[in-house]
């Protein structure tokens, strides 16, 4: 877009350096929480791969549903299942919030943090109650 | 494309440290100031400045300015109005972009870091190159367009007509937005960010503009408006208070509107 090269000084020709950008920015709560969307977005990507792999075991004995229910069992599996429910309920809750913002509304600067803090608070709170929920079941 | 790491030749070292103040000094204050000669063929550098504050006025420019007169005279920054209606000393202080005469010293907790504008081609210390920025702003045509005859007078506006441009005409172009944002950090060469598509929705919002319909066209691109994620970066660092974020929202509502 540009008319001349502004990746060069005019005089010596030499290549001038790139400003800092995440090595200085300080990023601000809607920032992180905007990249907490696409990071567990990704894990939910994956995640989606292992309800597959449990679906398929399911489909194709109990030998193979029983090695599935064995890894998600174990202290790992656990984990994994404890990050990508809490995954789920923040990408839903932040999913919600993309679609206020479509319809133009919560972009002023206090509800935007406002619907940060709902996110997080609201995807640990709702994380917390589907485990009690699945170990009382 | 997203990189995330600066390349070789832009990595910060350390640099000098200059102790100005009076080891009696009440109110002493270090700056760390990016630094890049562009004679010398050296990485840019972090310089440290202790000053005091009793010998300066209260804003990081009037701090700026003081090392420049009475310190180093190679400490090179844009500044013209110091009153906030320029733009011209925009920069990244504590992190945040901002305009060094706005923001008050004893806002920032510590040292007092200062950065050029992120993301930019560095044409010397704290100025950056926005020739990029200039020619995308000029991309969205930011000036009335008609096609109807011209009135014997003035194109005349309705109180409600002239309201929907508040919150848009005040911006003063500092770019403290557009280089914020990591979308345009990832795809500033074809996303034209907030600053641009302020002023895009500036011009599409006037009652008296006739070519809404070609501005929307011209904004009709995956990467032009569609890079904006939400991020919110600009609307929380814009030293006018404006809502970039919002005059995107309403660019978009209007493209899927017209659908």
């Amino acid at each position: 877009m540009t008319d001349t090269p502004a990746a060069t000084t005019p005089r010596t020709g030499r290549q001038r350096p790139l400003s800092p950008h995440l090595q200085v920015y300080r990023l601000p709560l809607p920032a992180i929480s905007s990249i907490t969307h696409r990071i567990t977005g990704i894990g939910l990507t994956v995640g989606t791969l292992v309800l597959a792999w449990w679906l398929i075991a399911a489909a194709s004995g109990p030998d193979a549903f029983a090695t599935v229910q064995g890894f998600l069992g174990s202290v790992i599996g656990q984990l994994l299942l404890l990050g990508w429910t809490w995954a789920l309920w923040y990408h839903t809750l932040n999913g919600i919030r993309h679609l206020v913002w479509d319809t133009g509304k919560g972009l002023e600067l206090g509800a935007a943090y406002r619907g940060g803090y709902i996110s997080y608070g609201g995807s640990v709170a709702l994380t917390i109650l589907t485990w009690i929920a699945a170990y009382a079941l | 494309m997203a990189e995330f790491t600066l390349p070789a030749n832009s990595k910060v070292l350390p640099g000098k440290t200059f102790t100005v103040a009076a080891p009696e000094a009440k109110r002493k204050k270090t700056f760390r100031i990016y630094r890049w000669d562009p004679d010398s063929g050296e990485n840019p550098r972090e310089d440290k400045y202790e000053i005091d504050l009793d010998k300066c006025g209260p804003m990081v420019l009037d701090a700026l300015i003081h090392i420049k007169n009475d310190v180093d005279a190679t400490v090179t920054f844009r500044r013209s109005c110091r009153e906030g209606i320029c733009g011209s000393c925009a920069m990244n202080i504590d992190g945040r972009n901002t305009l060094a005469c706005l923001k008050p010293i004893e806002d920032v907790k510590g040292d007092v870091k200062v950065y050029p504008l992120p993301h930019q081609p560095v044409v010397k210390d704290l100025v950056p190159d926005l020739n990029q920025n200039y020619a995308q702003l000029a991309s969205v045509k930011p000036w009335l367009q008609t096609q109807s005859a011209p009135p014997s007078r003035e194109r005349l506006q309705s109180p409600e007509e002239r309201e929907k441009l508040n919150g848009l005409y005040e911006c003063i172009l500092c770019f403290c937005c557009t280089t914020s944002c990591p979308s345009y950090w990832w795809n500033g060469d074809r996303y034209l960010g907030p600053a641009v598509l302020l002023q895009a929705y500036r011009f599409i919002a006037d009652s008296r503009d006739e070519a809404t319909g070609e501005r929307l066209d011209a904004l009709e691109d995956p990467f032009r408006l569609y890079r904006c994620h939400t991020i919110m970066n600009c609307t929380q660092t814009c030293p006018k208070g404006l809502n970039p974020a919002k005059a995107i929202a309403e660019i978009k509502k209007l493209m899927a509107a017209r659908q």
